[in-house]
């Protein structure tokens, strides 16, 4: 997958995301408009298909509106890479299939606009427009599952006779 | 080596002797909670999942609280999704209008919580009952639907970070000056993943409803849980409410810890965290003439009988200032009946200040005293990024309510020894 970057710095909270007064929606198809309204309300429709978003620290910090990541993914971002990620935005994402990324040298590095690919088993974000690459530990293999699966309600339904999975 | 107290509690739910940070298991929940918010994205998606019922039709608490009572007709078709369901499902605690109260209020004064309890709600401030001696934390829709199909979860243990506060609390000073200190302290990530457990001399001092603040906050720091050690005050607070056995837990002495904070606090000055983040933490002195629109007191976090004591207390017999507006949201029924028989809405009412049923209203800018363009608030809420109470350049200045009561007499950020 690949796609241009949109560079965020840290801390980048829910209620940006997704703020609370777009919170009576709750469809994909929705929230895909509303994406980053708390930044711009005209965010949502520059985005264009696998593009990628960058952050700093604490990515997806505040509420627990799984909103929050169904707008990013609907809205068409193929991951997210980050320095690190609030807690219950991280364990949404992986659920909804919206691959978050830790990476450190990535996300320092990456400039608005860059073209990045992303290979996901192999653990290497590639910077097209600066030619630089960098890693990230690959997920483990339940996980890439869930992500490939369009998340954890897929795999569990395509794993029926082991509803234990989650 | 010993365990902490969210160790100890999730071995006790993972069926197993002991546990070590970083480990994943899978444990048992005693309650699972859904707001109308979380509720109406969780439905579909344990229906996806192949369920059509809650694994126990006594575990699973749903409470409309946020667009509650129904703000538009989007909010109300949204809270249609949670009612149908708990009615088709026969919930057996369902809070709507009229019953409800701010969930992570409601649900300690019902009984539905408990010491030694395994807790998610999918709201993120459910780490609250954290100040009984329980582990909750608050997970997304999918987990919830998860959580609420079959009662069951799987978490990675986390490690915990020791707060100790030392000293004796100075007058004004509550659970939510402690807690917008250590944040403060310790910035919006410093508990990252973590557990964060309150413990020294102030703690046991401190009021079950200070504790219910400190808590509440935990995942304002990034933190997973936070959790105080139940002692008698917890006792006499969940005696009479429990409906079911709780156990209390304890950290060994020898238990390990990743860090450890040690705060003297004998000299804290009420604390305020500045736009627009709840780590911006300075002492109130340093407000220097910030004019503000806007007051609430109410929320999860500062909704509480002491809050509206404290907040009352100030304003007793003196009028709010003309150009403020103040919201004062009673976190539930009962509170808001406590409130009427202490005399406390009458003094509100006098005072100047609108006082709603409970709700969350605009705590989280759905409705209820939303904020206009660069309108500033004094709110005793939990939460100041950017736009949470409205528009995207307004402001929000989180404190406790002694602070916010001063402010609302003065139209300025305001320290209470000031005033009184
Ligand atoms: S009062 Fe505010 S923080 Fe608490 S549950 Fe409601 S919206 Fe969330």
């Amino acid at each position: 997958m690949s796609g241009r970057a949109y560079v965020f710095g840290d801390n980048v909270d829910t209620d940006l995301i997704v703020p609370g007064r777009f919170l009576t929606l709750s469809t994909p198809e929705e929230l895909a408009g509303v994406c980053m309204a708390g930044l711009d309300a005209g965010f949502a429709s520059r985005l264009r298909q696998g593009d990628v978003f960058v952050a700093g620290r604490n990515f997806g910090c505040g509420s627990s509106r799984e909103h929050a990541p169904i707008s990013i993914k609907a809205a068409g971002i193929c991951c997210v890479i980050a320095v690190s990620f609030a807690r219950i935005f991280y364990r949404n994402a992986i659920n909804i299939g919206l691959p978050v990324l830790e990476s450190k040298s990535a996300a320092r590095s990456i400039r608005e606009g860059d073209e990045i690919a992303v290979e996901l088993q192999e653990g290497r974000i590639i910077n097209l427009t600066q030619e630089e690459t960098y890693t990230f530990t690959p997920f483990p293999g339940f996980i890439m599952d869930i992500i490939r699966e369009g998340g954890l309600v897929n795999y569990l339904k395509n794993r029926s006779t082991d509803r234990g999975g989650n | 080596m010993g365990m902490t107290i969210t160790e100890k509690i999730l071995a006790a739910h993972a069926g197993t002797a002991k546990v070590e940070p970083g480990e994943i298991i899978s444990v048992g929940l005693d309650v699972v909670l859904a707001n109308d918010i979380t509720a109406a994205v969780a439905i579909p998606e344990l229906k996806k999942m192949g369920f059509t019922n809650v694994f126990d039709n006594t575990k699973v608490v749903f409470v409309m609280d946020h667009f509650v009572p129904n703000s538009d007709v989007k909010a109300a078709m949204q809270c249609k999704i949670g009612r149908d369901f708990a009615r088709a499902c026969k919930l057996e605690h369902f809070y709507d209008a009229g019953t409800m109260g701010i969930e992570h209020v409601l649900l300690p004064e019902k009984g539905l919580v408990l010491p030694g309890d395994v807790i998610i709600g999918g709201d993120s401030h459910t780490c609250t009952y954290g100040a009984l001696g329980a582990f909750s934390t608050g997970v997304g829709s999918t987990d919830l639907a998860a959580g609420m199909a079959r009662g069951q979860l799987w978490f990675k243990v986390p490690a915990s970070i020791k707060f100790i506060y030392k000293g004796k609390l100075p007058v004004f000073v509550s659970g939510k000056d402690l807690i917008l200190f250590t944040i403060g302290r310790i910035g919006v990530d410093g508990a990252l993943y973590k557990a964060m457990e309150f413990t020294g001399e102030v703690v046991e001092e401190l009021s079950v409803d200070s504790r219910f603040t400190m808590c509440n906050m935990a995942v304002e720091a990034g933190a997973k849980n936070g959790i105080i050690a139940p002692d008698k005050k917890i006792e006499g607070f969940v005696k009479n409410r429990a409906r079911r056995p709780y156990r209390f837990f304890n950290s060994d002495p020898d238990a390990l810890y990743e860090e450890t904070y040690e705060f003297d606090i004998s000299e804290l000055e009420p604390q305020v965290a500045f736009p627009h983040l709840p780590s911006n933490t300075k002492n109130v002195s340093e407000a220097d003439n910030i004019l503000i629109d806007q007051v609430v007191i109410g929320s999860c976090t500062n909704g509480r009988m002491e809050d509206l004591r404290v907040a009352a207390d100030i304003l007793k017999g003196r009028k709010i200032h003309p150009y403020v507006r103040v919201i004062v949201i009673p976190a539930t029924q009962d509170i808001y009946l406590q409130a009427i028989q202490e005399g406390l809405i009458e003094i509100f009412i006098q005072a100047g200040a609108a006082v709603s049923t409970p709700t969350c209203g605009p705590c989280f800018g759905g409705h209820m005293g939303v904020l206009a363009a660069g309108e500033r608030c004094v709110s005793t809420t939990n939460r100041n990024f950017v736009g949470r109470m409205g528009h995207q350049t307004s402001e929000v200045y989180l404190a406790g309510p002694a602070v916010a009561a001063a402010s609302a007499l003065k139209g300025r950020i305001a320290d209470p020894r000031e005033v009184v």
